[in-house]
């Protein structure tokens, strides 16, 4: 059993929490992702890593409340335990070497490019941060990306906070100005990592984008987390998320056929949610 | 005097009317009065031809002279000698390639049931005795092995039989390899598996889960630890696909996903946690045991029509014999000298948000022909030009192989491993490249069966033992 050490809500859909795990905590580093289950007979579901204490043997996860197993998740309070927690699986961000990046996260996939913000910044990099959501509410980590970022754009679509407009907004300006950087790198839902890669081709920078498909093991058993990678000719070559990355050459991904993989479940998923959600409202009740 | 007669007794199974809508086990087992008439059918032949064949080398006229006795907790402790999982064992050997092939009675007529004899030993022991098997006196010494499935469960049990620490470390979050996440449920039930690891619990044996050794923790970190000797038994990797168009289209899966999907993750029950795409109809490429396990349990998850598509013809299909009859019995469809070329897809092209859009519509195949024997010695499966032709599905499940996992051998420097990607180890012993570190199994062999994964984990222990002796 894994034991939950800490647990905020940050908006009223995305929940963090720490994760007594030392031999995760151990190795963890950002980009890496872990599995867990809530229960026995539970679901394994994929979270990448938010953050981790070595010394306290903690990993953090940052999750949105999204399905069946999230919202089980969510139910818990700290001081209660979780059934199964590994990893950290996947293989790190590469960040040697980036003297300066431009970090592009979207909604709950901030929580995911953060450590990969503060990393970078720790190495002495030259850290642009552009930050999106929906709308205020369901704004997060703002201040961190403050602390850990040489310029930080934060963008929402209603235009409640910070600027109205999507994250390709300032990154198609920063662009135009003729700013440059080594690698540009954008985590979030596959429709804003598609345009971010889509704003930054013509620029020729490397973009790096962090997936996050439907996946089981997570150690290279069941392939089920593949996905299609076009070489510059054109040839598909098959890939697995699990353990060639999540970091992948953004220019290289068949993001459509990645978004139609996703949505593979999306009634079985819609079902789950709902069933969970009554059993909820009964036991409230 | 010996039962003369040239038949098995048969096994009792469930109707294959039946069993083709449950996920409960389709052989039943003898009771004591068919176990002893069978044993009566072995001859005790002086030269032992059986036992030769036996990849763990059981002594396979001793129990069954056992079980003509009545003496079948003898007849365990016969087996369990060279055996860690009987019970296991019993279900799912390909016994007629392997001791049966060699049996005196096979010769006019069907040779002794060897295998179901062993599967009733280890069920009537299963059942009538909780003694936990002696263990040699502790030796202070720790072995690490990676992996629960068959190789590393039976090396943790010689280990431990002889008087080691053992830790396995399991990534998953059950321990059990291939037999909890590959094996359906009718096949092998997981209650079994369960039984002979808390066996080796009771032996003193630790299984810690949720451990992935190259990622939570190296080989290298191992030894830091204090383990004075490592087995990999890490199994087979990830799967292998065709490469041809419409791979990643919804309703595509690899045997290992959907068979992890049912078996580990009960996608199977009623109301699971974790989906699965149940009912319409399903074709499962490949001809070896993991296509038939797929095609079986596509069928009991409610699909319509399954079909195995296989290049070559029933001769050449590799799986056991015993499988095969059972997927045909209960209606399988096998679409031999078939090879497909292409999955198709449903396209919407005037509603690209219609909910159908890439889902799996059909598989295209060729027709094909025997050619000339291959290397291994099967005849070839030759494409016939302009035999194309869509077999309508909803659901393609790839059953064509693994290839060995990338994590062990990219955080271990100085493990070898061959072009494959399967770790090199020294045959009789399975000593790697690495001193101190040994290997089985699949992770050495690429897919294989559970019982040679067995041996190479039993050939490791005496290794492991010889070579922590000698240090």
């Amino acid at each position: 059993m894994y034991q939950i050490l800490h647990k905020k809500s940050l908006n009223p859909t995305v929940t963090l929490m720490d994760i007594e795990a030392p031999f995760v905590a151990r190795k963890a580093q950002p980009g890496q992702f872990i599995i867990l289950r809530v229960d026995e007979d539970g679901e394994r579901i994929p979270l990448t890593v938010a953050g981790y204490d070595r010394e306290a043997g903690w990993v953090r996860i940052i999750f949105q409340i999204v399905g069946a197993t999230t919202m089980a998740l969510n139910q818990k309070e700290a001081g209660d335990s979780i059934c199964d927690f590994v990893g950290p699986l996947g293989v790190p961000t590469h960040l040697d070497g980036l003297g300066k990046v431009c970090i592009v996260g979207g909604g709950v996939g901030c929580a995911i490019a953060l450590p990969i913000a503060q990393k970078l910044h720790e190495m002495g990099a030259s850290v642009t941060s552009i930050i999106g959501f929906r709308s205020k509410d369901l704004l997060i980590l703002e201040d961190e990306f403050r602390t850990c970022s040489d310029a930080l754009h934060v963008m929402t679509d209603d235009g409640s906070h910070g600027r109205e407009g999507n994250v390709c907004v300032p990154l198609n300006e920063l662009f135009a100005a003729g700013e440059t950087f080594d690698a540009v790198i954008t985590i979030g839902p596959l429709i804003m990592m598609k345009f971010v890669v889509e704003a930054t081709r013509p620029t020729g920078i490397p973009c790096i984008v962090s997936m996050n498909p439907i996946m089981i093991d997570g150690t290279g058993m069941c392939g089920g987390c593949r996905l299609t990678l076009r070489t510059a000719d054109g040839k598909p070559v098959t890939k697995f998320a699990c353990v060639d990355g999540p970091d992948f050459d953004g220019y290289a991904v068949d993001f459509d056929e990645a978004m139609s993989r996703g949505a593979m479940y999306r009634d079985f998923e819609r079902h789950a949610y709902e069933k969970t959600c009554n059993l909820f409202h009964k036991e409230v009740k | 005097m010996p039962n003369m007669s040239p038949k098995k007794n048969p096994m009792p199974t469930q109707e294959p009317s039946v069993r083709a809508h449950n996920f409960d086990e389709v052989a039943l087992g003898y009771d004591e009065a068919v176990a002893v008439d069978e044993a009566l059918r072995c001859l005790g032949c002086k030269n032992m031809p059986c036992v030769g064949a036996c990849p763990v080398n059981i002594r396979i006229p001793q129990f069954i002279a056992k079980i003509k006795e009545g003496d079948f907790e003898g007849a365990y402790q016969v087996i369990y000698a060279s055996s860690t999982l009987p019970a296991v064992c019993g279900r799912v050997c390909p016994q007629e390639t392997q001791c049966e092939s060699k049996c005196v009675r096979g010769i006019k007529g069907e040779p002794v049931g060897i295998g179901r004899l062993e599967r009733f030993v280890a069920d009537w022991h299963n059942a009538h005795s909780d003694a936990v098997p002696e263990t040699a006196p502790s030796n202070g010494h720790k072995v690490a092995v990676i992996g629960s499935g068959p190789s590393g469960l039976t090396c943790a049990g010689d280990l431990a039989k002889a008087g080691y620490a053992v830790t396995v470390f399991e990534a998953l979050h059950t321990a059990g390899g291939v037999l909890v996440y590959g094996i359906p449920e009718f096949r092998l039930p997981k209650s079994i598996v369960a039984k002979e690891v808390d066996n080796l619990r009771a032996m003193g044996v630790e299984i810690a889960c949720n451990m992935v050794i190259g990622k939570t923790l190296t080989v290298d970190e191992l030894f830091d630890m204090g383990y004075e000797a490592i087995f990999i038994g890490s199994g087979a990797g990830l799967p292998n696909f065709m490469g041809i168009p419409g791979e990643s289209l919804k309703g595509v899966y690899s045997a290992n996903e959907f068979l992890t999907r049912s078996n580990l993750m009960k996608a199977y029950r009623d109301d699971p946690v974790t989906p699965i795409m149940k009912g319409g109809n399903v074709a499962v490429v490949g001809g070896g045991n993991v296509a038939m396990d797929a095609a079986r349990t596509a069928l009991r998850l409610g699909a319509e029509h399954v079909y195995i598509v296989y290049r070559r013809s029933m001769a050449e299909i590799p799986a056991r014999h015993e499988e095969v009859e059972h997927a045909k019995e209960e209606g399988i469809e096998f679409l031999t000298l078939n090879n497909p070329v292409e999955i198709l897809g449903y396209s919407n092209p005037d509603d690209k948000r219609d909910p159908k859009n890439g889902f799996v519509t059909g598989l295209k195949c060729v027709r094909c022909e025997l050619g000339e024997p291959d290397a291994r010695g099967r005849r070839r499966a030759v494409e016939l030009p302009g035999t194309e032709h869509i077999i309508d599905v909803d659901c393609v499940i790839m059953s064509i192989g693994t290839s060995p996992n990338p994590l062990i051998k990219s955080t271990t420097a100085g493990l070898d491993v061959n072009a494959r990607g399967g770790i090199v180890v020294e045959e009789t012993t399975g000593a790697t490249s690495r001193n101190g570190v040994y290997a089985g199994g699949d992770a050495v062999t690429g897919a294989a069966t559970v019982i040679s994964a067995m041996g190479a984990g039993k050939t490791a222990a005496k290794a492991i033992d010889a070579y922590l002796k000698n240090k």
